[in-house]
């Protein structure tokens, strides 16, 4: 009764866990002993090892940023880096193990999928365990599958854009990435399919002290359309968890990818995470990314405009209460002529919650004719809570349009007392307008989505007021 | 029409930011009556307006205020409202992204009045054409970029939805051309009766044409100096407050 209790009252309702029924994991800590097991595990071809182990080193060798959020407190040997939770991927929920299924089923998963979704892929720990896509997508030659499956079965395909996005020597972090990796998506979408509903991926993790490093590459060719949506979410434990993922995307010309984000980890999760698109001419990517959740997020989707009017939309919005930090933002490199980026961040600090708005604009000397507009707005719902900006720009082309505007309030005493005059509460009020805040990121959302969002914000604002 | 008071203010004390502004105000609106509150710049108006919804920064440092009995200093704004008070802003404040109809909504689920969507949705259309608002408005931003005359038409339209007890007018009036004005008012006049009382606050008279006051009280340096029937009004349209404060003045009220 009393843990139940507290249940209700927490914040945060994802926090059960699963008995660990895992079939495999390697030793904890990280080792070129451990990333030969997990590629051997995989049946993996050699190139892969090899690209592997580089990463490796690579990621031994390089400092750890310094520059953001604080992530001295991550202990690397302490980590599972690679968790097998089933012996077999099913495509059929009634061949999940009952425990993971009913997991995916309070998570609202394959009732989403029955609603609306095109297909559906669920990770669970360091493997996807379900994954399906509807069939008349399959035959008009759309792909969506784990990477794994992505590389077993379309290999040449695979090898000609992994890794080309985001090398493993990038960062730290894609490093990691790179030499441990597992699960995550492959997307292909043929020259001028749309898909005209989304596909999901869902990232579940369960273990204690796991760390999850899925690896998404999506490919849009030319004239076609594709919306991926990835939800995630994870146990609460005193350990700390590393959900470290690297994703790529290519939207070849005049393809259209948008790639929506509700993360919403845990607060023992580090989430560091390495999002990059190439938009090739006339091509569009946006980003719609939401960071509710995690201790501490670093998280910059960026997008490298490298043909000819090419076009970048990041609409992001992030949430921190007590404890944690939203260090996120993201990045348009104009290459091309009359390339654009619109980029819309909103952010809220809750108690000693902190947000970070971290961008960077490059106009490359090529790129004339570029429009940039920046938008940022933090909101502050208490005294103690705090918002940074970091933009940065480098604009080498003066033939370019540049908007720029940033703001930081508080929540209005003017504001609450309009509100409570017609009847709502304090909590209600300050809800209201913290949904509002959100409402331009929310509408992007689809509806089920928006509506799920909402709640959750609601949720974050129980007890918000002293 | 009871003569009961529904509305009784005693000796009322109001303090900004430790400047006290209001001075020991008595006032009673009984149920179901139009008063008016009428005083120059300055005088304390909207500081009353204000203290009575129970806007945190307005201290109440003496005197009392009840609402059918209900003592009102000891209730948060909210709890106001359930009671069934209704304060009709000057300068209502933007809550960027909450539209007006999500608004209304959220309102009147949080005063126990919640009704079928549909249902809603047709007394809001219904309420808006009375009010000549355009449709577009409620998928608005609440009053986000709203002109001043738009501003003072969604309050009316709350507070034609929300159906108080006791509607204050805080200088509905100003800012209003004409005819805005007459739509206004002829708003308000629909909803007043043995329902809902009505305490306008204004500077000017003109308002006072349509809105027809049972009485009409004068507020000068924080306190209630005159009060009288609606020629009270005819009076200051004539001849300004001057007559009246000096009169006052002369004899204070005791």
């Amino acid at each position: 009764m009393a843990i139940q209790a507290r249940e209700l009252t927490k914040d945060y309702q994802f926090g059960f866990h699963d008995e660990d029924i895992s079939v495999f994991r390697t030793a904890k800590g990280l080792s070129p002993e451990v990333v030969a097991a997990i590629s051997q595990h995989k049946k993996e071809p050699e190139w892969m090892l090899k690209f592997r182990l580089k990463a490796l080193d690579h990621f031994m060798k390089r400092p750890m940023p310094n520059w953001g959020a604080d992530l001295s407190t991550i202990d690397f040997d302490n980590i599972y880096y690679y968790v097998k939770p089933v012996e077999e991927q099913s495509r059929s929920w009634d061949d999940v193990p009952l425990a993971i299924k009913n997991t995916f089923d309070r998570l609202g998963i394959p009732e989403a999928e029955r609603k609306f979704l095109a297909g559906v892929s669920a990770q669970y720990d360091s493997e996807v365990v379900y994954h399906n896509i509807r069939e008349d997508l399959e035959q008009q030659g759309v792909l969506f599958s784990d990477c794994d499956t992505g590389l077993r079965e379309h290999e040449d395909l695979f090898r000609k854009y992994f890794g080309t996005v985001i090398p493993p020597n990038d960062n730290k972090f894609a490093a990691l990435n790179s030499a441990v990796w597992s699960g995550g998506s492959f997307v292909y979408v043929p020259k001028g399919v749309h898909l005209d509903i989304p596909l999901q991926a869902y990232f579940r993790i369960n273990s204690d002290n796991m760390g999850q490093f899925e690896r998404t590459l999506i490919i849009a060719e030319e004239g076609s359309s594709v919306h991926y949506i990835e939800g995630c979410t994870a146990p609460t434990y005193s350990n700390d968890s590393l959900h470290s993922a690297v994703v790529e995307l290519i939207a070849h010309p005049g393809a259209k990818i948008r790639y929506t984000t509700i993360q919403n980890w845990s607060d023992n999760v580090y989430n560091l995470v390495t999002k990059r698109a190439i938009a090739h001419a006339g091509a569009t990517v946006e980003w719609i990314d939401g960071n509710l959740g995690s201790k501490i997020t670093m998280k910059y989707p960026s997008v490298y405009l490298m043909g000819e009017g090419a076009h970048a939309e990041v609409m992001s919005a992030a949430f921190a209460g007590t404890g944690q930090h939203q260090d996120a933002g993201s990045k348009a490199i104009h290459v091309a002529p009359n390339t654009t980026s619109n980029i819309v961040s909103r952010s809220i600090s809750k108690g000693s919650g902190r947000t970070s708005y971290r961008g960077h604009i490059k106009v490359l000397p090529k790129a004339h004719g570029a429009k940039v507009s920046v938008r940022c707005d933090a909101l502050l719902l208490d005294e103690e809570s705090r918002s940074d900006t970091y933009p940065y720009m480098d604009i080498e082309n003066p033939d370019v349009t540049v908007g720029h505007e940033a703001s930081v309030s508080k929540v209005g005493e003017d504001q609450i007392f309009y509100l409570t005059s017609r009847g709502l509460s304090e909590q209600d009020a300050t809800a209201l307008i913290v949904n509002g805040f959100f409402e331009p990121f929310v509408k992007e959302l689809p509806m089920e989505y928006a509506v799920e969002l909402n709640r959750l914000l609601a949720l974050s604002m129980e007890g918000a007021i002293g | 029409m009871s003569g009961t008071p529904t509305l009784s203010v005693h000796g009322l004390h109001v303090s900004v930011d430790g400047k006290e502004i209001l001075k020991g105000v008595d006032l009673e609106v009984p149920q179901g009556e139009v008063h008016a509150l009428m005083g120059p710049n300055g005088s304390g108006k909207s500081t009353l307006a204000y203290a009575l919804m129970g806007h945190p920064k307005y201290q109440v440092t003496a005197g009392a205020a009840s609402f059918d009995g209900a003592d009102l200093i000891a209730l948060p704004a909210d709890a106001r409202a359930k009671l069934g008070l209704f304060l009709c802003f000057q300068y209502p404040t933007a809550i960027p992204g909450v539209t007006t109809v999500n608004f209304i909504r959220a309102a009147l689920r949080a005063q126990g009045k919640e009704v079928p969507a549909r249902e809603f949705l047709n007394r809001l259309a219904a309420e808006m054409a009375l009010l000549k608002i355009d449709e577009s408005f409620r998928q608005r931003y609440i009053n986000d970029g709203f002109s001043g005359g738009e501003k003072k038409r969604s309050e009316i339209l709350q507070l034609a939805m929300l159906r108080p007890r006791l509607a204050i007018l805080d200088e509905t009036d100003s800012g209003l051309d004409v005819d805005a004005l007459r739509t206004v008012a002829e708003g308000v006049m629909q909803l007043a009766g043995p329902d809902m009382g009505v305490l306008v606050i204004t500077h000017y008279p003109r308002i006072l044409q349509y809105l027809r006051p049972d009485r009409v009280h004068v507020l000068h340096a924080g306190r209630v100096i005159t009060s009288g029937g609606a020629e009270l009004a005819q009076r200051i349209e004539r001849g300004g407050y001057e007559p009246i404060l000096g009169a006052a003045a002369a004899a204070p009220v005791a």
